[in-house]
């Protein structure tokens, strides 16, 4: 067994205690510890990226319990791909954090950043259904803590509603997998495969039952239309730069509907064939439209940037729901990109938050205008989807994946007018908060509805830091961009591994026969 | 028996979902606290029902034994509930302290606001 596998887990697992219990008075430290474990996730991630790039799937038994009777991490190439991602997006949150002094504005940030990257970094690499639940409550209750960041009245209101929505989601994901054991037997995803696969067709209500109910949380983590109604309230009111980082954790949905419902669920299976394409497809598609058109309404710009990466999960899951390889590697690449951009955009918010208050109406020009309109502008591109950033190949990529569905018209007609929305609404906010700005008129009538949210110098514009920060996520873009066919050779790869479960069973069960 | 183990997942789920629509913390909390239960109760159940049987297998005689599986997810499953609600109460506690009510949704007042 590769040990590296179980690092990704163990190690925030082991400094996030550190920090609370030996470090909690010593922000410094805190700092570099945090910064040293999320350096190290990276390097770790990486090489796991780089051993399973050639296919293999590798698995680590918790305990040496063979499967289906113990735990099982395993680690093939979309695990690895979004671990990555994950180790990499939490180093810059936590260099961001630093850079702008949002760690000072609250106790144990540190902590519950590491926390919060050892449930996310879990819950893509577990292979056991109840494991993913678990995981899913680690990476909760750190988001609960890193949510209310900071306090205050309105966020903790906010997070409260925040809490209350994902306990119920919680719980319903509790039902689901109780219904599938008591249907199968079993909650290990390659041993459920197997039974699911093996059920006669005419006696699988129950399991139907289940499937749904798990897909409904999915959905809730995923911010699909019907029950995105946390995503805007909480995002806009938690830390942006905590936000950014669960730009990542919508994505977590998202890899578990594409995990589940190729695995045990998959497009083969008998039992219930057809059932999620036939609602997941509407519903991504509605989830984009309302996102596109929340973009448009906003008049605060954390919530702008909530909807914007709303509408980045209709996409996204457009492509999901159609449930073919060459869909699932373009949202696969479209996954790379909008974490990346939503991140960068929450970060760019961020500073305009600091330097003027969120609202989007014209108060007047604020510090280092040029550079952060110029920073908007770029990810503004990205997260609409315009060419030359990465948005608009991934954009492309689903559109083209999408040729062949017996709703191609529908598709397309939605992912364009929802591309000219955002762009319409990104241009209304970028034009309102950076240009109208400089109208002597407005700016002589200064911000009577400005919402600073902190007067206090202590938390005056932040330093250079958080701003290399941004650019690094630019870079990121930028860089997927340029070896755009490179990865999407290895986002092929990684959705055609996905398509032959065959090889991921054998892989998880191989070692019990 | 399975009725009457039915109907209290049944009771418990309504009466949770009813709480949790009444939108002020508190009723809130205990509907989250009697729909957690409910998912105990239901989690325990799906290794079917079986009275007075222990959940070991015995290799030297034919006995009857439960499946010790649901066992283990109802403990884990009333472990991370419990904390859960830990954290509920304190967050709601804090919103009620620094907001001065313990109204769960948000007026547009509020969303439009400092947010101090």
């Amino acid at each position: 067994m590769n040990h590296l596998l179980i690092a990704p887990v163990v190690l925030p697992a082991i400094v996030a205690p550190f920090i609370v219990m030996a470090l909690r008075h010593h922000l410094q430290l805190q700092r570099v510890f945090s910064v040293g474990s999320s350096v190290l996730l990276s390097i770790i991630t990486l090489a796991l990226a780089v051993q399973a790039a050639d296919g293999t799937i590798q698995i680590y038994e918790l305990g040496n319990w063979s499967a289906p009777f113990g735990i099982v991490l395993v680690l093939d190439r979309l695990s690895a791909m979004m671990i990555t991602l994950t180790a990499l997006l939490g180093l810059a949150v936590a260099l961001y954090a630093i850079g702008s002094g949002w760690d000072t504005r609250g106790r144990h940030f540190h902590a519950l950043l590491q926390f919060q990257l050892m449930g996310i970094l879990g819950a893509f690499l577990t292979g056991d259904a109840f494991n993913l639940f678990v995981f899913f409550e680690v990476l909760l209750i750190a988001s609960y803590g890193l949510m209310i960041h900071g306090g205050g009245a309105v966020r903790l209101q906010a997070g409260v509603q925040y809490v209350v929505y994902n306990l119920l989601g919680s719980t319903l994901f509790l039902f689901a997998l109780g219904t599938l054991y008591s249907v199968t037997g079993t909650l290990n995803m390659a041993d459920l495969a197997v039974r699911v696969a093996e059920m006669p067709a005419d006696d699988t209500a129950l399991l139907r039952a289940g499937a749904l109910m798990l897909l409904l949380v999915f959905a809730i983590k995923a911010a699909v239309l019907p029950l995105h109604f946390w995503l805007p309230a909480s995002y806009a009111n938690a830390p942006l730069p905590v936000a950014a980082l669960f730009a990542i954790m919508t994505k977590v949905g998202a890899y578990s509907i594409l995990r589940i419902y190729t695995l045990v669920f998959g497009p083969d299976v008998a039992a219930t064939a057809g059932i999620v394409t036939d609602w997941l497809l509407p519903a991504a598609m509605l989830t984009l439209a309302a996102g596109a058109i929340g973009v448009l309404g906003a008049r605060e710009i954390g919530r702008l940037v909530a909807f914007g990466a709303i509408a980045s999960m209709g996409t996204l899951l457009i492509a999901i729901s159609l449930f073919t390889a060459e869909a699932a590697a373009a949202a696969l690449y479209y996954t790379l990109h909008s974490t990346l951009a939503a991140a960068l955009m929450f970060l760019v918010a961020d500073q305009v938050m600091e330097r003027r208050g969120g609202a989007i109406v014209a108060t007047g020009p604020m510090p280092q205008s040029g550079l952060i309109s110029a920073l908007f502008f770029a990810g503004a591109i990205a997260m609409a989807g315009m060419p030359p950033l990465s948005g608009f190949l991934g954009k492309l990529l689903v559109m083209d994946a999408a040729r062949d569905a017996d709703l191609v018209w529908w598709i397309w007609a939605v992912i364009l007018a929802g591309s000219l929305i955002t762009i319409v609404g990104f241009a209304r906010a970028g034009t309102e908060i950076f240009w109208k700005s400089h109208d002597a008129s407005i700016s002589a009538a200064p911000a009577e509805t400005s919402t600073d949210a902190d007067p206090d110098p202590e938390d005056a514009p932040s330093g250079a830091l958080a701003l290399v920060v941004i650019f690094g996520l630019v870079a990121g873009l930028a860089l997927l961009t340029v070896f755009a066919g490179p990865v999407s050779h290895y986002t092929e790869a990684t959705a055609a591994q996905l398509f032959d479960p065959a090889a991921y069973i054998n892989a998880v069960l191989g070692s019990a026969k | 028996m399975e009725i009457l183990l039915a109907s209290a997942v049944g009771i418990l789920t309504a009466s949770g979902v009813y709480l949790i629509l009444r939108l002020r913390s508190f009723p809130v909390i205990l509907g989250l606290s009697l729909i957690t239960y409910a998912v105990n109760v239901f989690l325990f159940a799906t290794g079917r029902l079986a009275v007075g049987a222990p959940p070991i297998l015995n290799k030297y005689a034919e006995v009857a034994y439960t499946d010790p599986l649901p066992q283990a997810l109802v403990l884990t499953a009333i472990v991370i509930s419990f904390g859960m609600t830990a954290v509920v109460v304190m967050i709601a506690l804090g919103a009620y302290l620094s907001a001065r009510h313990d109204k769960i949704d948000m007026t547009s007042a509020d969303e439009a606001g400092d947010d101090a």
